[in-house]
């Protein structure tokens, strides 16, 4: 099944067989190389490296500057946690799967619940609101995530301005996310049957104002790097990878979309309520590392394009609910701020406590027992930054998901670093992972 | 000069300092070698997962500068760095390695476990996570959050400046290493601690 | 599937007097023709291009508006094959694996969901192994994205693939003894310790099924 690697060999211990974790005994590796009469260097480019996105390792088989050959190593981040949601109840599961792809905790949450939902059946009774939030929320993500794509795929290839630039919107952002979630990052808001709570008041105009503040802001990396010579001649040609690599590799996202074709989830298999929204599928047809740069920034404005549009449909949906109306279902608190923070708003605890048995059994239920649902099985892709993001969850009927197994973009594209960086430089590659723009933590979940 | 073995900050004296008066050698480098210490310190890039965001939020100019404490060179190379922030959630696979950059750092070392994964295990107690970064290399500073804001960060970076700022050199730091470890052998394990109810 | 009781942490002791309550989930049978939406053009296209249809594909499900075809292992890169070539699908999602271990016979099931970019149209397929012979020829000279899905099913379910260039553990430590997400491995937690008391780690809580 498998031929000896040398760069994980094993020795046979009392204990059973044992590989060595740090990549291998350098000697005998030295020894097997050197049998090949070629100059020859093995670098690691280990799990802690400022350069790649995250714990990533990489092995590097060096002739001089050229890299012949380049494997990916993944797992430093593995965490279990579709095995963890097997323990929790469904609505549990949406803070469990915020944290697979960090950069972008909306989308892992809204795949989540879309597949929880059409479990139910609840899809059509989710409200208009609720999907609209959603759909702001997540385009608000997209933003952040490009951000921080660009921002450090900039450091790894020495600009170090646009980082500053691109956090600072990304601060932008998360202030608008703690103002609606309660939290910056990883916030579990996205709940089956619709959100966790409405907007506060005040918040479309906050909104509006930073989108306009965003739009102003985005001026300085463009002006920054695009057309900037040194950028160029650093991304283009770089990270070279087809549509038919593309496709028998499994990418999707940015790097799809850089070869020329215009796949987009949102348009093609439209979710959320993405039809009733004006903005345009960004592509290049250089496929190269300078094409998908484009790309992230252009998809910026399409996303402050959609925002808008969203934040006129809120105000004219005023007062709708947020959550679906089936109360075996749909989660009971109604959120309030209160003299320690927030939580169970006084008015729903009176209700509970004091005048409807039915609340108090719906609340009780659900937040203990969680809510059942039918058996079977489904597959739910949404367009993530960085790709097509799968929730493919089994049920049994119970009350805690039965399989729960994410299909992340980052770990299909994240297969494409041999194909882009053979044949290419060492300093090359960093720039071939950064514009795929991997998230260890959705790779290895 | 020979009468009380106590100086005025009421710290024992033992050889050369009985001989200098008021122990004014080896009390004042300690606070300047804490002060050196303390504002400069340069951070070991470690970041994992969540927190690590968080950390470059700190460590980027934008909103939450870290530059004004001296920080803001985070260094790749461990031998070069100070402080290491494990920002994220460790798993077992990446542990040996974590130690490994440990002990490429020189002493003096410190190490801030940041976020509730780093510091318990946080929300992964499974096979996966190892639980609690202190199984793996000794810790000074635990910040839970998950992740923990960025001025939650910067919190617990000044709480460490001024540990860092008390610590004691040569004879005295043998003794509160000594105090210490007396301490932590007689001290009640949690699960004895009854609280109210017992 | 079918479980016993309602209360209980899986495996011991139900403490809750309920173990009347017997839920059975339905395993379904093959749905019937018609499908509905594209589903009938995909399931004719194959018969058409694939003559030995009924002999490879064992059921059709159609549930939830999603396509799934059980198809027997000895075929399964036969059918992937005209699958890409002949009916576009030219993306394969990854492999995900199930284990259903009250299912004799058919513990480990391993799906790979299939997208057409021509077409806009998604399937999957799916495919059965027994425990004791977990063995699935490998789809990487299909669809070569699945080199690294595979290798994860391999270690997490420990189905092995066979004709696959590589096949290592990639997310767990390369000298990892299990498969952790088979049902039959605990989650492996630890106790939490408060003053004077432990919380068990979840897979030990009492808790509903």
């Amino acid at each position: 099944m498998t031929t000896f690697d040398p760069y994980a060999p094993s020795r046979d211990t009392t204990e059973g067989t044992v590989y060595s974790v740090t990549g291998g005994d350098w000697d005998s590796l030295v020894q097997e190389i050197g049998s090949t009469k070629e100059e020859r260097v093995v670098v690691n480019m280990g799990p802690q490296h400022p350069s790649t996105h995250g714990v990533l390792r990489l092995v590097l088989e060096l002739e001089g500057e050229t890299v012949t050959e380049a494997r990916a190593g993944i797992g430093y981040l593995h965490t279990g946690i579709e095995k963890n949601m097997e323990y929790r109840s469904w609505t549990q599961g949406t803070t469990f799967v915020t944290r697979m792809d960090y950069l972008a905790p909306l989308f892992n949450e809204t795949a989540y619940c879309l597949a929880v939902e059409k479990l139910l059946g609840i899809t059509q009774d989710v409200p208009e609101r609720a999907s609209v939030i959603r759909v702001m929320m997540m385009e608000l993500n997209r933003i952040s995530s490009h951000m921080v794509a660009l921002g450090t795929g900039a450091l790894e290839l020495g600009a170090i301005s646009p980082m500053f630039f691109a956090f600072r919107e990304r601060e932008i952002v998360l202030d608008i996310f703690e103002m609606i979630s309660g939290l910056r990052m990883n916030m579990a808001y996205v709940r089956p049957g619709g959100v966790a709570q409405d907007l506060p008041a005040g918040a479309i105009a906050k909104i509006r104002d930073a989108v306009k503040l965003m739009r102003k802001n985005f001026k300085d990396n463009t002006t920054l790097l695009v057309g900037n010579s040194i950028w160029m001649k650093r991304t283009q040609g770089i990270g070279y990878l087809d549509l038919a690599g593309c496709t028998t590799l499994g990418i999707t996202g940015p790097v799809l979309r850089s070869t020329g074709l215009p796949w987009d989830l949102r348009k093609m298999q439209p979710y959320c309520g993405y039809e009733n929204y004006n903005f345009d599928v960004i592509t290049a047809d250089t496929c190269d590392v300078y094409g998908r740069f484009l790309i992230r920034m252009n998809e910026l404005e399409q996303s402050l394009r959609i925002v808008e549009q969203a934040l006129d449909k809120l105000e004219k949906l005023e007062g709708a609910p947020v959550m679906v109306a089936d109360k075996k279902i749909a989660w009971p608190a109604q959120l309030a701020m209160g003299g320690d923070g927030l939580g169970n708003s006084l008015n729903h605890i009176r209700e509970i406590m004091g005048t409807s048995m039915e609340s108090l059994i719906h609340h009780f239920k659900l937040v203990t027992e969680g809510f059942h649902v039918p058996a079977g099985q489904v597959y739910v892709a949404i367009e993530s930054p960085r790709g097509e993001l799968g929730a493919h969850v089994a049920s049994d009927g119970g009350t805690k998901p039965y399989r729960m197994h994410f299909r992340e973009p980052s770990f299909n594209n994240l297969q494409a670093t041999s194909a882009m960086s053979e044949g290419g430089m060492v300093a090359d590659i960093i720039g071939a992972v950064a514009s795929i723009d991997p998230v260890m933590g959705g790779v290895d979940r | 000069m020979c009468g009380d073995a106590v100086d005025w900050n009421g710290i024992k004296k033992m050889g050369l300092e009985e001989k200098i008066p008021s122990g004014f050698v080896l009390t004042t480098v300690e606070k300047l070698a804490g002060y050196m210490r303390k504002n400069s310190l340069w951070p070991a890039t470690f970041g994992l997962a969540c927190c690590a965001i968080e950390m470059m939020a700190v460590g980027s100019a934008a909103k939450y500068d870290i530059s004004r404490f001296g920080m803001e060179v985070f260094r790749a190379s461990p031998r070069q760095a100070d402080l290491m922030i494990v920002a994220g959630r460790v798993s077992n696979k990446m542990a040996p390695v974590l130690r490994q950059i440990y002990d490429q750092m020189a002493a003096p070392k410190w190490v801030i476990a940041m976020g509730a994964c780093a510091s318990s295990g946080g929300m992964f107690n499974n096979y996966a996570i190892v639980q609690g970064v202190d199984h793996v290399v000794p810790v000074d500073i635990y910040l839970p959050g998950c992740p923990p804001r960025p001025e939650m960060l910067l919190d617990a970076i000044l709480k460490l400046h001024s540990k860092i700022y008390d610590e004691k050199l040569g004879s005295n730091r043998a003794e509160i290493i000594k105090e210490v470890e007396l301490a932590a052998m007689n001290a009640t394990p949690t699960i004895e601690m009854k609280g109210l109810l017992a | 599937m079918s479980e016993q009781g309602m209360f209980g942490a899986p495996g011991t002791g139900d403490t809750s007097g309920y173990g009347g309550l017997v839920r059975t989930a339905a395993s379904t049978g093959s749905s019937e023709r018609p499908y509905g939406g594209y589903f009938d053009e995909v399931a004719d296209d194959l018969e058409r291009a694939y003559p030995m249809f009924s002999e490879a594909i064992e059921r059709v499900v159609v549930d939830r508006g999603e396509l799934t075809l059980h198809v027997k292992r000895e075929k399964l890169v036969e059918v992937s094959k005209i699958l890409r070539d002949s009916l576009k699908f030219e993306m394969c999602m990854g492999v995900s694996g199930v284990n259903y271990p009250t299912d004799s016979g058919r513990e480990l099931h391993a799906l790979y969901p299939l997208l057409s970019l021509t077409n806009n149209r998604r399937i999957r397929l799916e495919v059965s192994v027994p425990d004791a012979d977990a063995h699935i020829p490998s789809v990487v000279e299909v669809w070569a994205g699945n080199n690294w899905h595979e290798r994860e099913t391999f270690d997490m379910f420990g189905i092995i693939f066979d004709g696959h260039p590589g096949l290592t553990r990639i997310l767990m430590p390369d000298d990892w003894q299990g498969h952790p997400q088979r049902k039959d491995y605990a989650l492996g937690g630890i106790p939490v310790e408060y003053k004077g008391a432990t919380t068990p780690p979840p897979d030990e809580r009492r808790s509903y099924k």
